[in-house]
């Protein structure tokens, strides 16, 4: 059986094929203005990768807060319960899930069976998500993979008064005019946002349980580390392909509740 | 390009000097003086006997002390007035400030109320400052002591800075948003994002739809009011009710203010060439005047 | 004098109350020595009244900094809250 997980975030469209539950197949593209035909567009870009093609795909689930809008679905879950599916799937000693994406992050407590006990959410603050790691590098004009790197190599704990991400770019431009070497404001940054992060996690519950961690960010070497430290965790286990967390744990409970069906692939959208 | 310097310049305070030539401070019994180092701009208040002698706004430096001389001195200059012959000096300002010079330090929240119960009138209770970093709003007693206050100064939303990142994405010059933002079809779009970061994706998407540039920017003043308007509600609103602060000169914001909380602010009377932005170091020197009575006082007691 | 430290944001108001007012007569410093975070401080306000307030460093991350006290952190009543025998204390979340 051959089912699709499509996370339709503001930002991004993730998705991601399984044929009889392994991955084959996963896409991306921009989300745009016109989320639906994006979202068409981003199955044929998945569907291409697994060598098939979009009508070969038995069930497809919507994720994502923008997955209203994607009307040729066959199911919707909320993101909570795909990041907690795909990262049951993928680590089943998995306790404590963190999501951070673009423009959300998400903590979700789980038990052995991969059930939800407990979440929290940083949402329509953009200095609890991606968007603020995003800014900072381009305040410090560098990209997102020397921001990690920097921040890493930093040995400095400089508290960022700052906790807003407008009000953060300008202190920023404040402390590289007062000459603070660039990787210690990095390090300010990554340690800023992971303060947030750390403190949703644990109002999600957290214990010292294995901690995974998904979403775009997971793969900002500097942030990852940030958040050990600041939750004091020997280590997080950063999920393989982490942007496509919700994807796949849509695509899994495609698989599950799609078993037995021919459901198929409601209609194209116009214009796509 | 000199026109674009100024309109950056709206919620951050330019450069501004008076002074009352035809006072004479030789012989007079008091001379006091307020200094407010803010996060952008800092200020001096001069009082000779209880009257407003001179003021300075100037843009904060790099450190505080050097701000606290450069506004002092800007009020000063021209006239032979020097800082040995003030009697008391009240510092105040954002966070904690070093005026070194200052005999004693006060909150802002107390200077600034203070100072707009002496501009605007002992009828004051309600006081909105909108600054370019925050949004506070003070109630106080008929002497301007403060009784209840609140400040944002977190969210970038709801300060004169998260207006500027909407204005910009917008292509509104900042002095132009409140005419425009009333110029509009009766049909503004609805917006749901309260950060300013997501707001100004959502004003490009709403733009990109087909919303006019008026339209898309009265919703934002709105949501705007709405969250200042909320800060309001949450220590509640007693006439008179009088507003400072840059967003005191943008209608489009105001007028929405005022309409949700039901009370029209007042404003301020021109007469007395006082402006808004120095309500922190006027509230100080009038601290100092008060203070220096006191101290005197209590050495007549002594001596 | 009723001072609301906090803020607000895109995701909620977040404000710790202090009635100044009845700190004036309080003799312990039960609130500063509740606070697993170390959030109060007592201090002379602008009219020399010892009063406690929240230190200033914390004041814009007060939801990340008193989470360990919110139910999820295994409290039922608010530390600082309950610790305060004049009732001076209240949190808006």
């Amino acid at each position: 059986m051959i089912t699709a997980g499509i996370d339709v975030g503001s930002k991004n469209i993730h998705v991601v094929i399984l044929r009889d539950e392994e991955l084959v197949g996963r896409w991306v593209v921009a989300s745009g203005f016109e989320q639906a035909e994006a979202a068409w567009r981003a199955l044929e870009g998945a569907a291409g990768d697994a060598g098939i093609t979009v009508e070969d795909v038995d069930y497809t689930v919507g994720t994502g807060v923008g997955r209203k809008s994607v009307d040729f679905v066959d199911h919707r879950v909320t993101e909570i319960a795909a990041d907690a599916r795909g990262a049951y799937r993928l680590i089943p000693d998995a306790r404590t899930v963190i999501d951070v994406g673009a423009d959300e992050a998400r903590a979700i407590r789980i038990d052995e069976t991969g059930k939800v006990l407990d979440f929290a959410v940083n949402e329509k603050c953009a200095a609890g998500a991606g968007v603020f790691v995003e800014a900072m590098s381009r305040a410090l004009e560098v990209s997102l993979q020397e921001f990690g790197e920097m921040s890493a190599r930093s040995k400095e704990s400089i508290p960022m008064n700052a906790q807003c991400t407008v009000f953060a770019e300008s202190e920023v431009v404040s402390l590289i005019h007062n000459n603070v070497p660039k990787h210690d404001i990095a390090k300010a940054c990554h340690d800023a946002m992971a303060g947030r992060v750390a403190a949703m996690a644990r109002r999600a519950g957290l214990e010292e349980e294995k901690v995974v961690l998904g979403g775009g960010v997971a793969l900002n070497m500097g942030f990852v580390k940030a958040l050990q430290e600041t939750l004091s965790i020997g280590e997080i286990t950063v999920l393989p392909d982490p942007e496509f967390l919700g994807a796949l744990g849509a695509a899994i409970i495609g698989a599950e509740k799609g078993a037995g069906t021919t459901a198929g692939l409601g209609k194209q959208p116009q214009g796509a | 390009m000199n026109m674009v310097e100024e309109n950056k310049e709206f919620w951050r305070w330019s450069e501004k000097v008076w002074r009352d030539e035809t006072m004479d401070w030789q012989g007079s019994e008091s001379i006091t003086a307020g200094i407010d180092v803010g996060s952008v701009s800092s200020q001096a208040v001069v009082m000779v006997d209880g009257k407003v002698y001179a003021y300075h706004s100037t843009r904060t430096g790099s450190s505080s002390p050097s701000s606290a001389h450069k506004a002092l001195d800007g009020a000063l200059e021209g006239s032979d007035l020097t800082l040995e012959d003030v009697h008391y000096v009240v510092g105040t300002g954002y966070g904690r400030v070093n005026v070194p010079f200052a005999n004693r330090a006060i909150t802002e929240i107390s200077c600034h109320a203070r100072g707009a119960n002496f501009m605007a009138g002992p009828s004051i209770r309600t006081i909105l400052d909108m600054g370019g970093q925050d949004c506070k709003v003070m109630r106080c007693d008929e002497n301007g002591k403060v009784q209840n206050f609140i400040m944002n100064d977190k969210c970038a939303a709801g300060t004169g800075r998260g207006m500027e990142v909407i204005a910009d994405a917008l292509g509104v010059p900042i002095e132009d948003i409140g005419s425009r933002s009333f110029e509009t079809d009766g049909r503004p779009p609805v917006v749901s994002n309260v950060c300013t970061v997501f707001a100004k994706s959502e004003a490009t998407a709403l733009l990109k739809a087909g919303w006019s540039v008026n339209n898309v920017l009265a919703s934002y003043c709105a949501a705007m009011a709405d969250r200042v308007a909320g800060l309001i509600e949450r220590i509640g609103v007693e006439p008179e009710f009088f507003i400072t602060g840059g967003i005191a000169k943008n209608e489009g914001v105001v007028n929405r203010v005022e309409g949700i909380i039901g009370v029209r602010a007042i404003p301020l009377d021109e007469s007395t060439n006082l402006d808004p932005q120095i309500a922190g170091a006027l509230g100080a020197a009038v601290f100092a005047q008060a203070l220096l009575k006191k101290e005197r006082k209590k050495a007549t007691h002594q001596g | 004098m009723i001072a609301n430290y906090g803020y607000q944001d895109g995701s909620g108001k977040y404000f710790v109350t202090i009635d100044t007012g009845k700190c004036e007569d309080c003799l312990g410093r039960w609130c500063v020595d509740a606070c697993p975070q170390s959030l109060f401080l007592i201090e002379p306000d602008d009219y020399n009244n010892e009063v406690a307030t929240i230190e200033i460093s914390v004041r814009k991350k007060l939801k990340e900094k008193c989470v360990p006290c919110k139910p999820a952190g295994g409290h039922e009543a608010l530390l600082c809250v309950e610790a305060c025998r004049p009732g001076a204390v209240t949190h808006s979340w």
